[in-house]
């Protein structure tokens, strides 16, 4: 059993391209205190990169938390991206490669998925999205 | 932050310094096909190896800025993708398919000297002079 993330981090404010950047930097540093390798920080900043410009494209702001759990045998960070825009009508296309309503390559959220060990996604038409990152020092998911 | 860009012979060198925002990226893609146009260039080399990410938006671009080039008969190399960045664009599921790479800029210049020896005709058939008196 993983411990639960005790540790929550002030939420970033996603509201332009710029916080797309310190979101990544963000997490990137986050995740090296819980003595995260190289190579699972750059998929876990490439996810969040992912992750916060879907907020900027489709919601136009919202926020990002880091939650951390380092109490346990290994450690691991969450990330919430939250935002309250126009919700996503069918997410199980939207988790489909090459899907997208804005003719680009639809990659952004089927890739953050396979970046990360756990990924759930929660959207309301009209009310907003939500998308929750995990990852574990020790990656659960096969490489 | 503006990507600096040096010409080095009939190339011109892009060395990204710092992360880049999406702004940065297009500023970087429309510098580097107005400048193809003015002057003698017969590529560009883009070295990405302080970027710690290279996610859709990004790889978006490059394909962009290489398929740009091709059509204005100029060649583009990318040098420089880190290990931890080319095994998280496998991952999203974004390659650079079509698009020269190389180990960093060294290797990059490498290519370049070899191609530019290159005056057999199988090597003008695979990539065109851009001006007649070469
Ligand atoms: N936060 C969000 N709010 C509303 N809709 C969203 C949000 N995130 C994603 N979507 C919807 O899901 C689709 C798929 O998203 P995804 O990130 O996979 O692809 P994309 O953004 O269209 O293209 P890419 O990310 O490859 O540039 C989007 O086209 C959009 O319709
Ligand atoms: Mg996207």
């Amino acid at each position: 059993m993983a411990a639960p993330f005790e540790k929550y981090l002030e939420p970033l404010a996603i509201e332009g391209e710029r916080d797309i950047v310190s979101a990544r930097e963000r997490v990137r540093d986050a995740a090296r205190g819980l003595g995260f390798s190289a190579v699972e920080l750059t998929l876990l900043a490439t996810a969040v990169s992912e992750i916060a410009r879907n907020i900027i494209e489709y919601a136009g702001h919202g926020t990002i938390s880091l939650r951390l759990s380092d109490s346990g045998r290994n450690p691991g960070i969450e990330v919430v991206a939250e935002d309250r825009g126009p919700g996503i009508e069918n997410i199980e296309l939207a988790l489909q490669d090459g899907y997208s309503t804005r003719r680009s390559l639809g990659m952004g959220l089927p890739g953050a998925r396979r970046l990360v060990d756990e990924f759930q996604i929660e959207s309301t038409v009209g009310k907003g999205t939500r998308v929750i990152l995990r990852k574990w020092k020790t990656s659960t998911k096969a490489a | 932050m503006e990507v600096p860009i040096l010409k080095q012979g009939e190339y011109l060198i892009a060395s990204v310094q710092v992360a880049l925002s999406d702004q940065d990226l297009l500023a970087l893609q429309q510098r580097l096909s107005a400048l193809t146009g003015t002057q003698e260039v017969r590529g560009v080399v883009i070295d990405v190896t302080v970027l710690d990410v290279l996610d859709s938006y990004a790889v978006r671009i490059l394909r962009m800025i290489s398929e740009v080039l091709a059509l204005r008969g100029a060649r583009t190399i990318i040098a420089g993708i880190q290990p931890e960045v080319a095994l998280a664009m496998v991952r999203l599921g974004l390659g650079l398919e079509g698009v020269e790479t190389a180990l960093d800029l060294e290797d990059a210049m490498e290519k370049i000297a070899r191609r530019g020896k290159s005056r057999s005709p199988e090597g003008r058939s695979t990539w065109p002079p851009l001006s007649r008196n070469t």
